[in-house]
C-alpha cells in the first residue's frame, strides 16, 4: 500500500481501530487481539472466504460479513462476540464436525468446544463424506474424510504459489471434492510434489508419509519432537526449512509462513529431500 | 511457463471436430509460448477460457459424456489445466463425467411440485420400461404442460416433445393490459419483418434518437424494479453502469430460469425473441455497453434456435453490429447456454459460468457494476425486466405508470402451474389479488390449502392471503415474496410434506457446495424433513434443529441461494401445513 492512501478507522467491539487503507477486518480484529476463528483464510493466499467461520456482524448489514475478506471501511461499526455471530460460528463447526473427521484439526476442534458446537444432534444416518484415503505415493497421502473443502491446497497449487493447477474442486454442494481430472492417481496428473498443499491444509487430510505411518504404528509423537531450521541446500535460491525431528529421524519438512523467499511454500527437493539427510 | 500435463487419453476424430467446431476462429487461433503464462496467470480471466463452456457441450452431445480424451483435447486446445476442466464439467447437471454405458439420448423428467401432481413418477417409469435411458431432477421450466421433459439428445439435437405436440395456450388476446405478451402468438417468431410489423424496433429507434440519458431518465421514472427475484430498481444499475468510463462494459439478459414453477422467461424467448434482442440493444446503448450477452438455460432448446436466427436476423440489417440502427453506436450480442446448475442464475456465478470457471457465485462487494463479467461493470436484467423497456420507451413513464401501484408500476407476468385447470403464463396489472389470479386459472378455492409463491426459494401463504394485493409492497408487508412470479396452489388432494421435502431435496441438489452453511446445511435440512412421518408432529429438537440451521443459512452464507433456502420450510412451518403439532 502507498502512503497516499488514506488510513480507515473502524470500531470493533467499542474499541476504535485506525487501519491503514486495503486492510480487512480480520486486520482489524488482529491488531486489537480480538481472537477470530479461521479455517480457509491464509495469509500467503487469496481469500476464498468460503467456509464463513469467521464472520462478524457489521452495522448496517442484513447479513453478516466474512473478516478475511472484507475491506475495512471508514466508519465500519463491528461486533464480533454478538449472538448471532456466535450462532453462526457454532453452525459452521458443528456442520463440519457432522460431515468429516476433525481428529487430527485441533485448533477446529479447541474452536469448536469454544462456540459450544454439538455435531451429535444429528441423525446417524446422515450423511458424511467417506472416501477411502489415497495412497498413491511415498511423500504424501490424501484422506478426504477429514477435509473441510477450504480450497486452501487448489490455491497453494494454483494461482497462489506453485503453478501447477493439479487438483481442483470437482462435483457440486455436498459431493463437492478436491480432485485430479477423472480421480487420475497423483503420479500420473500434472502434480510435481513441491508439498504446497500438504503445508496449508488445516485439516490433516494432506499429511506426509512419513506422519501417516507412523500414526498407523502409533508413533506419532509431536511432543517428542524438536525443530531446526537450516537453509535448503539444493540449489542457490536460500530456502529457509524447518526440520521436524522425532528419534533422531527427520519426520516432516516445513517452511516458515514468514520468510520473504518462500512464504510458506517449497519445492520437491526441499520438502521431501530430507531422506538423503 | 506452464506446459500443461495432460494423460496419454485421446479424443476420437468425432470429439475433436466437434469441439474445434464449438470453439470457432476465435478460441482456435494457435496457442503461443507467450500466451501460456496469460493462461495460467491471474490475467487468465481475460482469455479465450470463455469457449469452455461450448466446447464442453459439443462432448457432451457428441460422445454422451466428458471422456478423457475429450477433456484433454479440451484442455489442449483452450490451454486450461486439465483438473479445472474437470471441476468445470463435474459442476453441471447435463454433462457426465463417467461413462453413460449406452450410446442414446436421455429423457430428463421434471418430478418438482407441479410434474408431480401431474404425474410425472409414473412417466418416468413407463419411459424407462420402454427402454429410454430416464433422469428424474428438478423443474425444466415446462410447468404448464406438466409432466415435463427434455431430451438430451445424442446423435440428435436436444429437444422436448411438448414443443410438438401441445398448442400454446396463451392469456386471452385483446386485453388491454397485455403489454409484455401482446405479440405473444400473433407475431412470427421466425421473422424480424413480421416482427417490425407489429411494432417491432420502434422502441429503438425512439432510444437511439432520445439519448441515453433520457433513456435512463425514462426507466428511473417509470418505476421499474427488477423482476429477477431480488426487485432492484433498474435505473439505478443502468445509471451505475453508464458512469463508469469506456465502452469495455457488459449487459447480460439472465435466462437462466431455474426458479420452479418458473416458465415466463421461456414463452417470451419462445415467441418474441426480437423483443429480448430489442430490449437488450436498448439496455447496452443507454448503459455504453458494446457487449451483450444472452445466458439462457440449457434445457430451453426452441428458445435457444430462436434467439439465434433473431440475433442472425438483426445483424443482417443493422440492428447489431459497428453501427446499430444508424446510431454510430457498436453493439453485438453473444449466446451462451447453461448446463443444469440453478445456481448459474445467480448473477456473479454467471458471469464465472461464461468465463469457463466453476459456477460458484463471487463474493460481494465488489457488485456486478463495477466489477461483472471479465471483471468489468456489467447490468445483469431478467428478461422481462428487459422486455418492460419497451413500453415505457415507446408510451413514456406516464403512460406505463397507468397501470399497477406507485411502488410496483406496470403489469407482472405470473407462471401458474399446480392444483388447477388453467395452467399458464397470465399478465396482469400489479394490484390484482392473488384470488382473481388464482379464479382465472381455474383453482378451486375452497379445496385451497396453500400456495407456493416465488418458487423454492419463496414462501407458502395459506388461504387467508387469497385476499392479498400481488404487489411488492404488499407482499413485503405480508412476509411473503413475490420472487421470480411462480404461483402454486395446492389443493387437499396433495401431500403437501412431500412438497415441502422436495423443495429442501432442490436445495441440497442445487447448492454449489462452496460455502460450509449452505453446503451443509441444506443437506441436513432434507435429512431433517425426510424424517418428517404424516400425521406425527415434529419433534422439539427437531424443530429446533430447523431453526438454528435456517439461521446460520440466511445470517452466513455467501448468497442467495443459501440465503432462501430455508424461507419456504420455515413458512411451511409458520403455516402448520408440516409438522403441525396435535
Ligand atoms: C440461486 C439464484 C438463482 C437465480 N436465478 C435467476 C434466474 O434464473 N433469472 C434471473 O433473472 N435472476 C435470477 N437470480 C437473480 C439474479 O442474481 C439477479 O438478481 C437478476 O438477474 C437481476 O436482474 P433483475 O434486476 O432484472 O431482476 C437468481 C438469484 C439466485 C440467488
Ligand atoms: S504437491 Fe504441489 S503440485 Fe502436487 S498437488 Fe500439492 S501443491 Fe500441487
Ligand atoms: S484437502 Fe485440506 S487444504 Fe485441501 S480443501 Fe481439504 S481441508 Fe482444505
Ligand atoms: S450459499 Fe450455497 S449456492 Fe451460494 S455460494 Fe454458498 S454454497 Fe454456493
Ligand atoms: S476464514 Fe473467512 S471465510 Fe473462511
Ligand atoms: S417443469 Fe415440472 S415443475 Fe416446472
Amino acid at each position: 500500500m502507498t502512503s497516499t492512501e488514506a488510513a480507515v478507522t473502524i470500531r470493533i467491539d467499542d474499541t476504535d481501530v485506525a487501519l491503514s487503507a486495503g486492510s480487512s477486518i480480520l486486520d482489524g480484529c488482529r491488531s486489537v487481539g480480538v481472537d477470530t476463528p479461521t479455517i480457509c483464510y491464509a495469509d500467503n493466499l487469496t481469500p476464498v472466504n468460503a467456509c464463513r467461520v469467521c464472520v462478524v456482524e457489521l452495522e448496517g448489514s442484513r447479513t453478516l460479513v466474512p473478516a478475511c475478506s472484507r475491506p475495512a471501511e471508514d466508519g465500519m461499526v463491528i461486533r464480533t462476540d454478538s449472538e448471532r455471530v456466535r450462532h453462526s460460528r457454532r453452525m459452521v463447526l458443528e456442520f463440519l464436525a457432522s460431515s468429516v473427521d476433525l481428529g487430527q484439526a485441533d485448533e477446529l476442534t479447541a474452536w469448536a468446544e469454544h462456540y459450544g458446537a454439538d455435531p451429535g444432534r444429528y441423525g446417524a444416518d446422515r450423511a458424511v463424506v467417506s472416501e477411502p484415503v489415497r495412497v498413491q505415493d511415498n511423500l504424501y497421502i490424501r484422506d478426504y474424510d477429514r477435509c473441510v473443502l477450504c480450497y486452501k491446497c487448489v490455491e497453494a497449487c494454483g494461482e497462489d504459489a506453485q503453478q501447477s493447477f493439479a487438483i481442483a474442486v470437482s462435483g457440486r454442494g455436498f459431493d463437492a471434492r478436491i480432485s485430479t481430472e477423472f480421480d487420475v492417481e497423483l503420479p500420473e496428473s500434472a502434480c510435481v510434489y513441491c508439498g504446497n498443499c500438504v503445508a496449508v491444509c488445516p485439516t490433516n487430510a494432506l499429511q506426509f508419509r512419513t506422519e501417516f505411518d507412523l500414526r498407523a504404528v502409533g508413533e506419532w509423537r509431536p511432543e517428542d519432537q524438536t525443530v531446526t531450521r537450516t537453509v535448503c541446500s539444493y540449489c542457490g535460491v536460500g530456502c529457509n526449512l524447518e526440520l521436524h525431528v522425532q528419534d533422531d529421524h527427520i519426520v516432516a519438512c516445513t517452511s516458515p509462513h514468514d520468510h520473504d523467499v518462500t512464504w510458506g511454500n517449497l519445492c520437491i527437493k526441499g520438502r521431501f529431500g530430507w531422506g538423503y539427510v | 511457463m506452464v506446459d500443461l500435463h495432460l494423460t496419454a487419453d485421446v479424443a476420437s476424430p468425432g470429439e475433436r471436430a466437434a469441439v474445434d467446431a464449438a470453439i470457432g476462429p476465435d478460441g482456435a487461433v494457435v496457442v503461443h509460448e507467450s500466451e501460456r503464462s496469460i493462461v495460467a496467470g491471474r490475467t487468465r480471466r481475460q482469455s479465450r477460457r470463455h469457449w469452455l463452456l461450448p466446447a464442453l457441450h459439443a462432448l457432451q452431445a457428441e460422445a454422451g459424456w466428458i471422456s478423457p480424451g475429450g477433456l484433454n483435447h479440451v484442455a489442449d486446445r483452450l490451454q486450461i489445466p486439465p483438473a479445472e476442466v474437470f471441476g468445470v464439467a463435474s459442476f453441471y447437471g447435463l454433462f457426465r463425467t463417467d461413462d453413460p454405458g449406452h450410446t442414446g439420448s436421455v429423457t430428463h423428467v421434471c418430478v418438482d411440485p407441479a410434474c408431480e401432481i401431474a404425474g410425472a413418477s409414473d412417466l418416468a417409469d413407463e419411459l424407462e420400461r420402454a427402454g429410454s435411458a430416464v433422469q428424474r431432477g428438478p423443474c425444466l421450466g415446462q410447468c404448464e404442460r406438466a409432466p415435463a421433459r427434455f431430451v438430451q439428445g445424442r446423435g440428435e439435437p436436444d429437444h422436448v416433445p411438448a414443443d410438438d405436440a401441445v398448442p400454446f395456450r396463451l392469456p386471452r388476446p385483446g386485453q388491454p393490459h397485455r403489454r409484455l405478451t401482446a405479440r405473444l402468438g400473433v407475431v412470427d417468431p421466425t421473422s424480424l419483418d413480421s416482427y417490425r410489423e407489429h411494432g417491432g424496433y420502434g422502441a429503438l429507434t425512439t432510444a437511439i434518437a432520445m439519448g441515453p440519458d433520457a433513456v435512463i431518465e425514462a426507466v428511473t421514472a417509470a418505476g421499474l424494479w427488477g423482476r429477477g427475484g431480488a426487485a432492484f430498481p433498474t435505473g439505478v444499475k443502468w445509471r451505475a453502469v453508464a458512469a463508469q468510463p469506456g465502452p469495455d462494459k457488459h449487459v447480460v439478459a439472465n435466462a437462466d430460469e431455474s426458479e420452479p414453477g418458473t416458465f415466463k422467461d421461456r414463452l417470451l424467448m419462445e415467441h418474441d425473441p426480437f423483443a429480448l434482442l430489442e430490449s437488450l440493444t436498448i439496455a447496452g446503448l443507454a448503459t455504453g455497453a458494446e457487449r451483450g450477452w444472452i445466458y439462457i438455460r440449457g434445457e430451453y432448446p426452441l428458445a435457444t434456435s430462436r434467439l439465434r436466427q433473431a440475433i442472425d436476423q438483426a445483424r443482417a440489417v443493422g440492428w447489431l453490429g459497428a453501427d446499430v440502427g444508424a446510431s454510430g453506436r457498436s453493439f453485438d450480442v453473444e449466446l451462451r447456454r447453461g448446463a443444469g446448475a440453478y445456481i448459474c442464475g445467480e448473477e456473479t456465478a454467471l458471469f464465472n459460468s461464461i468465463e469457463g470457471f466453476r459456477g460458484e457465485p463471487r463474493n460481494k462487494p465488489p457488485y456486478p457494476t463495477t466489477s461483472g463479467l471479465f471483471g468489468r461493470p456489467t447490468v445483469v436484467n431478467n428478461p422481462e425486466t428487459l422486455v418492460n423497456v419497451l413500453p415505457i420507451i415507446s408510451a413514456g413513464p406516464a403512460a406505463y405508470r397507468s397501470l399497477g401501484t406507485d411502488d410496483s408500476p406496470g403489469t407482472k407476468l405470473f407462471c401458474l402451474s399446480g392444483s388447477l385447470r388453467r395452467p399458464g403464463l397470465y399478465e396482469v396489472p400489479f394490484g390484482t389479488t392473488l384470488r382473481a389470479l388464482l379464479l382465472a386459472a381455474g383453482t378451486e378455492i375452497d379445496r385451497l390449502r396453500a400456495v407456493l409463491l416465488g418458487g423454492a426459494a419463496g414462501t407458502f401463504v395459506g388461504p387467508e392471503s387469497l385476499d392479498l394485493p400481488l404487489t411488492l409492497e404488499d407482499a413485503r408487508a405480508a412476509g411473503a415474496t413475490l420472487g421470480s412470479g411462480a404461483v402454486m396452489p395446492f389443493d387437499d388432494r396433495v401431500d403437501l410434506a412431500a412438497v415441502v421435502t422436495r423443495i429442501a431435496e432442490f436445495f441440497r441438489h442445487e447448492s454449489c457446495g462452496q460455502c460450509v452453511p449452505c453446503r451443509v446445511g441444506t443437506t441436513r435440512q432434507h435429512e431433517v424433513l425426510l424424517q418428517l412421518r404424516p400425521g406425527r408432529p415434529l419433534a422439539d429438537d427437531r424443530r429446533q434443529l430447523l431453526d438454528d440451521m435456517a439461521r446460520v443459512m440466511l445470517d452466513a452464507s455467501i448468497c442467495g441461494l443459501g440465503h432462501t433456502a430455508a424461507g419456504a420450510v420455515r413458512s411451511a412451518l409458520d403455516l402448520g401445513i408440516i409438522g403441525e403439532s396435535t
